[in-house]
């Protein structure tokens, strides 16, 4: 037999008794409804506004606890004039990207050389990118923090590997909370899920040392949201 | 020394280490602070935990069919699932993984189950390198120590020390400010994510319904080690399971709240697949390793399996007062704390732990601090009670029995009290020493003096 029926096996045997329901006092009936438990989620997590408006702030707020830079800009020029005050005050040389319509933009508007990570690319060249530009899934004004894929966000690598991540999102891009935001890459990708999904709150951090914050452990040190 | 009694001569040991308490104390200040403000943030907590224990209860309930789902969409995508029973097979898996590999340098994040099963040593032994790299990983295995807390692994350190561990293991430590020494960590771990030839890691979910492992983490090392390095490894225990991917909308705050006092950890990573057509990056092998390791066993006692509800937050560690003044490495065991004194007489042998679950005060701050709300102090409780009644302890036993006649008969009892009165000051005179037969009481606690007229002769004489 192979260890696959071994476990499921014992598994088997061990579930013949039933556990008591937490809270149940004892109770070993199965709950009622028919529903998921955490499918009233929404109604316990922190709270978010009705309005746009408020979600906005809300992320704003979010972002600025978790030492993120969160902008929204009125128009593409706006977007232009804030990154080239950051490749100037960063004196960036090299920035790493991905083929999309707003990060096409932004890269041309920089007019530094990109490595593009498309169609595969060196690890040891984008290592020495001052910036990652990328798009995103979702801001999520609940934590303050951005979705991002392997499909949606050039792969793997490239919103950790540089020292300054530049996420470039549209303002309909925002959702209220986790739930709207765990729905949402449902519809857009299931079942042909990307084979990353990685919820982005906030640039890297550790606290390994006395607990104290420390940014860029091995992630980026800056993260930058602008919205357009 | 059975582990009970090295528990016991550490637990003296490090109760009485003030310097040890402080550092403790100060690793865990801002902690409650910022864990309450958190939840006070919650619409309501209480139904998230509620809602977040009837999930892990459902997930546990039907862990075959759960883990049937979930291995299914994984193979679909192309990952190879491996199954575990013991720690044994689990280490042979990986290494045989590692050597059709020809690979020579692992970087691992973070994996608890990865202490579980001591991988290191094994792989070590066979010749590979293995380099942590999480921060408080790295710190511990620069020092060849296990980790000190399940979440906070290098928590018993001050930064002094960690600085002189840094100068000594890698020659490099310009300060001892946190901010320093964290970057002399990000300096010598970057090239060898780039160079590792397999990355390893851990897993805090698996979704059964899309088939995914979800990884949670700060530091962003877990994601570079699922990113750069050609094969990936993943080990998980069977009881991470959750239903759905929905689920975690609810989990991933839950568990950052109750882990550190945040609202989401950094980096929550679903990885459904190596990298997949059309796609950039990524390992092009995945491999991902279910681990049994007794779990079953657990399983298999209904009273305590919502025990294998533990998400792993560390959070009964954090507010427990034992875990407070004994330290993370008294317990001897991977998981410390009350989570740590339930599971590992499960895992390990209740006559050998049983030690653990009298390590308590039953005060229950455990229990109510669990964000999966586990019934841990009672289980400390049934844990006593299972070990007692498999192997009775002898004098014990018959210490109640006399007490229960002597209880029982006022006559007895009265000859007792009058006993106590007249012997009681020569007790002082042995008072904690070796001639003392309740010294382990005694030596640091004092019984109030016994009154010459007790409330009987009082009630009998009044007016």
């Amino acid at each position: 037999m192979s260890e696959r029926e071994n476990i499921l096996g014992r598994i088997r045997e061990a579930l013949v008794v039933s556990a008591p329901l937490p809270g149940s006092h004892g109770d070993t009936t199965a709950h009622a409804t028919a529903e998921p438990p955490a499918s009233h989620a929404r109604e316990w997590l922190p709270s978010v506004g009705a309005s746009v408006t408020e979600q906005f702030e809300l992320f704003a707020k979010n972002a600025a606890d978790l030492k993120a830079d969160f902008q929204v800009l009125a128009s593409r020029d706006e977007l232009k004039t804030v990154l080239a005050k950051l490749r100037d005050a960063e004196k960036w040389q090299r920035i790493a990207s991905h083929d999309g319509e707003l990060s096409n933009f932004a890269c041309k508007s920089l007019g530094l050389p990109v490595t593009l990570t498309d169609r595969g690319y060196e690890v040891q060249e984008m290592e020495k990118c001052d910036a990652a530009i990328t798009e995103c899934d979702a801001l999520i004004a609940q934590t303050g923090g951005v979705a991002v894929t392997s499909r949606s966000a050039g792969g793997r690598a490239l919103s950790v590997l540089p020292p300054h991540h530049v996420v470039i999102a549209r303002r309909e891009q925002l959702v209220a909370d986790l739930p709207s935001a765990f729905a949402l890459l449902q519809q857009k990708y299931a079942p042909d899920f990307p084979s990353m999904i990685s919820f982005i709150t906030g640039p890297s951090r550790t606290g390994d040392i006395e607990r104290i914050l420390v940014l860029g452990a091995h992630g980026p040190k800056k993260l930058t949201v602008l919205c357009v | 020394m059975s582990s009970a009694s090295k528990f016991k001569s550490l637990a003296t040991e490090k109760s009485g280490d003030l310097r040890h308490r402080q550092v403790i104390r100060t690793a865990l200040r801002g902690y409650e602070i910022v864990r309450d403000k958190r939840k006070a943030a919650f619409q309501s907590w209480e139904s998230a935990r509620q809602a977040a224990a009837e999930t892990k209860w459902e997930a546990v309930n039907h862990l075959d069919k759960h883990l049937e789902s979930l291995v299914a969409k994984l193979e679909s995508r192309g990952t190879k699932v491996h199954w575990a029973s013991t720690a044994a097979q689990a280490r042979e898996i990986i290494a045989q993984i590692l050597r059709d590999k020809k690979a020579r340098s692992i970087i691992k994040s973070k994996a608890m189950t990865s202490e579980e099963i001591h991988l290191n040593h094994a792989l070590e032994k066979e010749g590979f390198t293995v380099v942590e790299s999480d921060l408080g990983e790295f710190i511990v295995q620069l020092r060849h120590e296990p980790p000190y807390h399940i979440v906070f692994p290098s928590m018993h350190l001050t930064r002094g020390e960690i600085k002189d561990l840094f100068q000594k293991e890698l020659g490099d430590a310009p300060s001892d400010s946190p901010e320093d020494l964290t970057m002399v960590a990000r300096r010598v771990m970057r090239q060898k994510y780039i160079t590792a030839d397999v990355g390893f890691t851990g897993a805090n979910f698996a979704i059964a319904e899309t088939g995914m492992i979800s990884i949670t983490e700060n530091e962003g090392n877990a994601r570079l080690t699922a990113a750069l390095p050609k094969t990936m490894v993943t080990l998980i225990g069977i009881e991470k399971v959750l239903p759905r991917f929905a689920d975690l909308a609810l989990f991933l705050p839950m568990l950052a709240t109750a882990g550190a006092g945040q609202p989401m950890t950094c980096y929550n990573t679903m990885y459904c697949g190596p990298r997949q057509p059309g796609e950039c990056d990524g390992p092009e092998e995945w491999h991902v390793v279910l681990l049994d390791n007794r779990r079953t066993e657990l399983l298999a006692d209904a009273e305590q399996r919502d025990a294998l509800h533990c998400i792993r937050c560390g959070a009964c560690l954090n507010v427990c007062p034992i875990f407070r003044n004994v330290g993370g490495h008294t317990y001897g065991t991977t998981y410390s704390g009350p989570v740590g004194a339930v599971i590992t007489p499960h895992l390990r042998g209740l006559q050998e732990w049983k030690h653990l679950s009298n390590a308590s005060s039953l005060c229950g701050a455990c229990t109510e601090a669990c964000p999966v709300k586990i019934d841990l102090h009672h289980h400390l409780l049934q844990n006593r009670r299972n070990a007692s009644a498999a192997q009775p302890a002898f004098f014990e036993k018959l210490a109640y029995q006399i007490f229960g006649i002597v209880a029982n008969e006022p006559r007895f009892w009265s000859l007792a009290k009058k006993i106590g009165w007249l012997t009681q000051p020569l007790h002082s005179a042995i008072k904690g020493s070796v001639l003392d037969p309740a010294r382990s009481w005694t030596k640091t606690r004092d019984l109030p003096p016994m009154p010459r007229e007790t409330f009987k002769d009082w009630w009998r004489n009044r007016k």
